[in-house]
């Protein structure tokens, strides 16, 4: 496979509608998102985040439009296995499932090694290497149901990553867990993209989460608005949210204004 | 006693049939609980119902109208599920009811009054003969090898199948696949207990072994060791007191199934 070229398009959408159950989903979608980018997908809930995402992924096959990920089709791109690290928005369906850590990593490789072929030691090397990455080796045997949220959001980002792949989808990664470890996760992929060289996506619904970690911001409400960097206007949060929202500032101590009190 | 008890060529049969059918429903109810597919395994044996009365009617072996009935009715039931907006449990419902409606049809259309339904619902493994015990053979060969094949991918599709579809699994085959090992499981598990209590042999060992294993692989274990147990101990029960031989297994796997469930919470105590 050749190496990344320097701007090199990581996903292309042209004109992407999506349909489902007559309900229109995604409108005329256009979207670039250039290799190395940190990407927040902000939109509230049934704005078509994650239906975005699956049509990224190849899951959902859009009724009219073009998406490219690295210049293939995400059909295409799926059967090599080894392009696209994803984790689900819920990855945990059942949690006696008898698997331990380690299990759960390597079958990230599992596309990899292919069918009617049993891990190698090289798989499960790189599967102890993820581990490590996100600070949880000393979990490997333990049993997924087990852990805490927060344990097993990075054990399935570790699996993500397992894939060596060249984009990582993260869908609301950080739901359902508290603040601190909110902001642990989203930086340890900040400095895993630096070091594994990747393209990431996350979906979040988290506006102070997104403006504080990434590059772009990329607002979607059926239809899309990209945002180069943030801080994020307020008018155009509105627009994505349809609503009031939190007004975003940087400054030495992370704050946040909100409007004044009535009383 | 015991060395007459083995010395009967029926009885052979018997526990040879038994030790095959529950090693392969040991393994298969591992899948079967983890995927939660329990209440499929009650559609697709009930279904059968209708292929093995149209067997009676048309005069062939019941064995493969059941097994053509059994598969298109799970055949039916993942497509209901897959490409319309029917629930999966109430496709079941009615595909198994309509099966079983049909198979009443069928037999009194044959007028077929001799033949043994009663051995059909209810299981009776010590009529099997020679020939039924090679199909079985030739059945769990065929299944096993399938699993051990596709092993991974089966449990990387049971444990998130969205993600096994991205890493390039094909979940689609593969759950179509799944779909046929258990009609094929189901046909031949109904010499041992018959099409009403097929759904134990495919559950409860599964249950039992989640109830006492940590690993997915060590539950594969328990689970077919509990059900080969259960099945010869079960027959040999049943023939010492005299009940039925599939009531019988069913009654002492739900037994263990009870008394595992009561020792869990002191089995997991760590």
């Amino acid at each position: 496979m050749k190496a990344p070229e320097l701007d090199e398009t990581a996903i292309k959408l042209e004109g992407v509608w999506v349909n489902f159950n007559g309900t229109l989903i995604l409108e005329d979608v256009n979207l670039t998102i250039e290799t190395g980018r940190y990407v927040g997908i902000l939109g509230p809930n049934g704005a078509g985040k994650s239906t975005l995402l699956k049509v990224i992924l190849g899951l959902i096959r859009p009724q009219r439009g073009t998406v490219r990920v690295f210049g293939e089709s995400p059909e295409k791109l799926r059967h090599q296995g080894s392009v696209v690290g994803y984790l689900p928005q819920r990855p945990l369906g059942n949690p006696r499932f008898p698997v331990t850590v380690l299990d759960v990593v390597l079958m990230g490789r599992y596309g990899r090694i292919g069918l009617f072929k049993r891990p190698r030691r090289e798989d499960r090397d790189l599967a102890r290497a993820r581990l490590e990455d996100l600070g949880i080796s000393h979990l490997a045997h333990r049993l997924i149901g087990e852990l805490s949220g927060g344990e097993q959001q990075r054990v399935f980002i570790a699996r993500a990553l397992g894939v060596e792949p060249r984009i990582l989808i993260l869908d609301e990664p950080t739901v359902s867990l508290d603040a601190c470890v909110q902001d642990d996760i989203l930086e340890l992929v900040n400095t895993l993209r630096d070091k594994l060289n990747l393209t990431v996506l996350i979906v979040s619904h988290d506006i102070g989460a997104v403006a504080r970690h990434m590059d772009d911001v990329v607002c979607i409400n059926r239809r899309i608005h990209v945002h180069q960097r943030p801080p994020i206007g307020r008018l155009g949060l509105e627009s994505t949210f349809g609503c009031a929202v939190e007004y975003l500032f940087h400054g030495e101590i992370p704050h946040r204004v909100v409007k004044t009190h009535d009383d | 006693m015991m060395t007459d008890l083995f010395a009967l060529g029926f009885l052979q049969r018997a526990l040879a049939a038994a030790i095959l059918v529950s090693l392969l429903c040991g393994v298969l109810s591992t899948f079967v609980v983890l995927r939660r597919m329990a209440f499929i395994g009650v559609g697709i044996s009930h279904s059968a119902f209708g292929g093995v009365a149209l067997g009676f009617l048309l005069g062939i072996d019941p064995l493969w109208t059941g097994i053509g009935f059994a598969l298109m009715v799970a055949l039916l039931i993942e497509y209901a599920q897959t490409r319309t907006s029917v629930e999966e449990d109430t496709a079941i419902g009615i595909f198994f009811a309509a099966s079983m409606a049909l198979g009443l049809v069928f037999l009194h259309l044959s007028r077929a009054y001799n033949v043994d339904v009663f051995g059909f619902l209810f299981g009776n493994i010590l009529a099997i003969d020679t020939r039924q015990l090679w199909q079985i053979l030739v059945v769990t060969v065929a299944v096993l090898a399938v699993i051990l094949a596709f092993f991974k991918e089966i449990v990387f599709l049971s444990f998130d199948e969205e993600m096994a579809w991205v890493n390039g699994v094909p979940v689609k085959a593969l759950r179509y696949l799944f779909l046929v090992l258990m009609a094929l499981v189901v046909i031949v598990t109904i010499y041992l207990v018959g099409i009403i209590l097929v759904s134990a042999l495919l559950v409860i060992p599964g249950a039992i072994a989640q109830n006492l294993a940590r690993q997915l692989k060590s539950m594969v274990w328990v689970a077919t060791g509990v059900s080969v147990g259960s099945a010869v101990g079960g027959l040999i029960l049943s023939y010492a007191i005299d009940f039925p031989s599939g009531a019988t297994i069913v009654l002492v796997l739900a037994g263990l199934y009870l008394l595992t469930s009561g020792l869990r919470p002191w089995l997991h105590h760590r």
